[in-house]
């Protein structure tokens, strides 16, 4: 039974994980619209690579 | 890039033009009136629409139209070039922008117009149209778009002209600029998430002594451990009931809240006092679950609510910012730098702001938001205006005698009852039950404490406890929510909104209905018309139809729509005596259309006619040939559903209009409700307020501004629209015209809707016996509390959807979506797309 008090702290951390995760997400916002993104996932390829334009765009002004 | 959206000449040629059959546009997919736009072998309705093709196709866009079928909106055609200008003020533009430095700023906008994934796809491919533009994204249940751009390549005004020309307006109102932008639920998202976390591990921790497999030194780890897991769950997501368990007792009010703050910190001292004491495990696993299942209710309730938010804020149906003239030239600015004595251009279908003297041209005013007058009323220089009418016809000028805040409509809507919020908190029906409630709980807890004192003093304190832990009215606080929380939900799909779930146990309470006339039973603009007199030749059908579309007035519009089929002509000499006719040569004819006065002055002979409606004379080369007649037309099935509601309400109608046609409403309503015209804003005011005091719950069913006093006095203000996306006005129900006919049904079913609601508690307080009665004998044990707690929960949620559920299928049937949302198309009525295609081809 002593294997306990390894698994114990083990879960533990393993859900807190989890948690922090959670936390991060509604952070970033990802709760408060959860429709969008899934007619977003919809419209792939072209978007893709447009928004990787786009960053590097910015990116490219901000320098 | 730029240059592309500039408005270039449009690409058509008047050849093509000729009796063709009816297409519709290829951007809109509104049928075409004119065959005028067209490129690559497409049709397009305006010019506002081939540019945006036009844009779309030149920057590779296309896809575009491939996304959805009716992707395209009809785009207004902005008349100003600088219409937005207003926006780069520093004041303003620091009140709507979110987040601005030195290069880039960051703006969210809300797009009425979005409908589909294919607006999604463009409004976020923004940075292709404009340089300077960074990402966009988009939240489509919202209709917002959030907008980064660079401030050296761009202008916010220039962001919004973009957006304009594509068709998506930013619905840029005063309470945009007054709103606070709040993280909407984050704060309860990580409540709900830290409760969850908790819940989900101190279970883990509590299986073992669940089924009785205790070992000792186990026993206390996992009694600490929990302890510690509860601890934010105790002090972060339980913090909102601490507040307002204090607010409602420093208002000396037993609300929900304070007998579920009460049970929660009996439960925390209770199982806190057992760890330290090595006594036991307490109840730790109780005590996140029950927040839990109180949070997870609470994001229900809150979802439900964003979803149907609207704004009751009258400042919403002003418009954002007017043209003042100065001595040299003309600028917008924005309502609040509005003074006492300011000179405003107020163009067609413009709302004049603030009380004010016409100075120059004929104004032609349509109250119909004031005093529920449909018919425009005509000023001269030098008279009053009303803040609130709405200028039809050529553009005016005024002066402003009085400031916004102190005008007409602001003194009406400032009255007393407006600014005493309906008292949705007291006597609503959780808080009625839970007054009663707590004081029942409170006097077995301490009954059994007394008892136990006397017996068994060791028990005294845990029986008093244990009441509280049990009692807590968990599923008393779910069962409303989420039983009107469906209902809300049902009826929305019908294109019924609810202001907040409460107003559907007032609905649950009316027994007075006061209806207006106008746009309420009556369709706006969709009346029959009729022509009297000699029918009309294909030749004048279209000489006629030519020239009511160069007019702008309600009637020529509904004269040019009924004429639709017929071919326009070239008008010349075109004249609109504004508030007499409009005239014209068509094919060497002269004719004059216009009031029986007017032709009368113009030497024509015309023969009186009585009839209801107004009425629009035809002259053609100086002989009378006939007039329309323009009906305003009662909604289908009307008259069944009044003769239902008056078997169980007292029905009464007040109308703004005149008493032209009164006997067709006493024949629809019968002879036991009364029915009023020439009833003001005022009047309809003060008469809901005489009911209310001789007893009565009120409902006012209107459609428009001039009801917002008597919408606010009654106690549930029901606003008809045609367009959901178009028109708000301050009220508690918004409702879909196409739903009256079933507003019986309405009502039949938010008196169910409370059924289940009282339902509910009564299960609920089921479970609080058994609870009770094994808590008041002090052997509440962990594992009973915890199947107990989250059981009773659970069957009352699945209790209170499921019924309201099958409720609203029963009574409305359960093809449940008869109605397609209605597809918004920005805020362009029939008579103003009219005219843009009337201006573009002429």
């Amino acid at each position: 039974m002593i294997v306990i008090f390894l698994l114990i702290p083990l879960s533990i951390v393993i859900a807190a994980c989890f948690l922090g995760a959670f936390i991060w997400a509604v952070r970033s916002g990802q709760y408060e619209d959860t429709c969008t993104p899934s007619m977003r996932v919809l419209l792939d390829e072209e978007q893709k690579a447009d928004s990787q334009f786009s960053n590097e765009n910015k990116h490219e002004h901000s320098n | 890039m730029e240059t592309v959206l500039q408005p270039g000449a449009p690409r058509f040629s008047e050849e093509e033009t000729g009796p063709t059959p009816r297409t519709h546009c290829f951007h809109c997919e509104t049928p075409c009136a004119t065959t005028a736009f067209r490129k690559e072998e497409k049709s397009f309705c305006c010019h506002g629409c081939l540019t945006v093709f036009e844009i779309l196709t030149e920057n590779g866009l296309t896809d575009f139209y491939k996304l959805s079928a009716n992707a395209g909106v009809r785009v207004k055609v902005s008349e100003q070039a600088d219409e937005f200008a207003f926006l780069d003020e520093p004041t303003v533009r620091q009140r709507l922008v979110n987040f601005s430095d030195d290069r880039t700023s960051r703006i969210t906008l809300h797009l009425p117009a979005i409908h589909c994934i294919a607006c999604v796809w463009l409004l976020e491919h923004l940075f292709r149209l404009k340089e300077g533009i960074g990402q966009s994204v988009v939240n489509f249940p919202r209709k917002e778009i959030s907008i980064s751009f660079e401030n050296e390549k761009l202008k916010l005004s220039e962001v919004v002209a973009l957006l304009a020309s594509l068709g998506y307006e930013p619905d840029l109102k005063f309470s945009d600029l007054e709103k606070l932008k709040h993280p909407v639920s984050r704060r309860l998202w990580l409540q709900l998430g830290i409760a969850g976390f908790a819940f989900g591990n101190i279970m883990l921790f509590s299986i073992s002594s669940y089924f009785g497999l205790d070992v000792e030194h186990f026993k206390k780890l996992f009694g600490y451990l929990s302890f510690a897991l509860a601890l934010p769950v105790f002090f972060y997501s339980a913090s909102d009931y601490w507040k307002s368990a204090w607010q409602s007792l420093r208002r000396r009010m037993l609300t929900i809240e304070v007998p579920i703050a009460a049970g929660i910190v009996a439960l925390f001292a209770q199982s806190a006092y057992e760890v330290c004491s090595g006594r036991g495990e307490g109840y730790f696993d109780s005590l996140a679950g029950l927040l839990f299942f109180l949070l997870c209710g609470k994001l229900f309730q809150q979802k439900t609510y964003d979803r149907l938010a609207f704004d009751r804020d009258y400042k919403s149906f002003f418009p954002l910012s007017v043209t003042r003239k100065t001595a040299e030239s003309e600028e917008r600015v924005s309502l609040s730098q509005l003074e006492v004595g300011n000179y405003l251009l107020i163009r067609h279908g413009e709302l004049i702001p603030a009380d004010a003297r016409v100075t120059q041209g004929v104004a032609l005013i349509d109250y119909s938001f004031v005093t529920g007058e449909s018919e425009p009323v005509e000023k001269q220089p030098g008279d009053h205006l009303f803040a609130g009418g709405r200028q039809i016809g050529a553009a005016i000028e005024v002066e402003t005698v009085k400031a916004v805040s102190q005008s007409y409509l602001t003194s009406l809507w400032s009255q007393e009852s407006f600014r005493k919020e309906k008292s949705e908190t007291l006597d609503t029906l959780t808080n009625v039950y839970s007054q009663r409630f707590t004081k029942i709980v409170m006097v077995i807890a301490i009954g059994a404490a007394l008892f136990w004192w006397f017996f068994d003093s060791s028990r005294a304190v845990k029986a008093f406890t244990s009441v509280l832990i049990v009692a807590c009215p968990c599923a008393l606080a779910l069962a409303a929510p989420f039983a009107l929380g469906t209902a809300q939900r049902v009826l929305a799909r019908r294109n019924i909104f609810l202001k907040t779930p409460s107003v559907i146990e007032t609905l649950a309470k009316v027994d007075a209905i006061v209806f207006d006339k106008t746009g309420t039973l009556t369709a706006a603009g969709a009346g029959s018309i009729a022509f009297a007199g000699a029918p009309l030749t294909p030749t004048e059908e279209n000489a006629l139809v030519s020239l009511s579309r160069q007019s702008t007035h309600p009637n020529s519009a509904r004269i040019a729509e009924l004429l639709s089929h017929r071919t326009a002509e070239p008008v010349r000499s075109f004249v609109e005596n504004t508030g007499c006719g409009i005239e014209g040569l068509v094919g060497g004819t002269e004719i004059l259309m216009g009031s029986a006065l007017w032709l009368q002055t113009r030497g024509v002979n015309v023969p009186a006619i009585s009839a209801s409606g107004s009425t629009v004379h035809i002259a053609t080369n100086q002989i009378y040939r006939g007039c329309f007649i323009l009906a305003s037309a009662v909604r289908a099935e009307i008259g069944a559903m009044l003769n239902k509601l008056s078997e169980h309400y007292e029905l009464t109608l007040l109308s703004g209009d005149n008493e032209r046609e009164r006997e067709q409403f006493s024949a629809l309503f019968g002879t036991s409700s009364q029915l009023y015209f020439n009833h003001g804003p005022q009047r309809k005011f003060e008469f809901v307020g005489d009911l209310q005091s001789a007893g009565k719950t009120v409902m006012m069913v209107g459609d428009g501004l001039n009801d917002a006093g008597a919408f606010k006095q009654s106690a549930v203000g029901v606003a008809v629209v045609e367009n959901i996306s178009a028109f708000s006005p301050a009220s508690d129900v918004i409702m879909s015209a196409s739903m009256v006919p079933h507003l019986h049904e309405t009502l039949r079913f938010s008196k169910g809707a409370v059924r289940i609601v009282k339902l509910s508690f009564l299960v609920s307080s089921l479970y609080n016996v058994i609870g009770l009665s094994i808590a008041a004998s002090g052997k509440l044990s962990p594992i009973i509390c915890a199947i107990l707690m989250p059981l009773s929960s659970i069957t009352v949620v699945a209790f209170a959807c499921g019924m309201t559920a099958w409720l609203g299928k029963r009574t409305f049937g359960s093809s449940s979506q008869v109605e397609t949302p209605v597809r918004p198309k920005g805020n362009q009525s029939l008579l103003t797309s009219a005219a843009t295609t009337m201006r573009e081809a002429a």
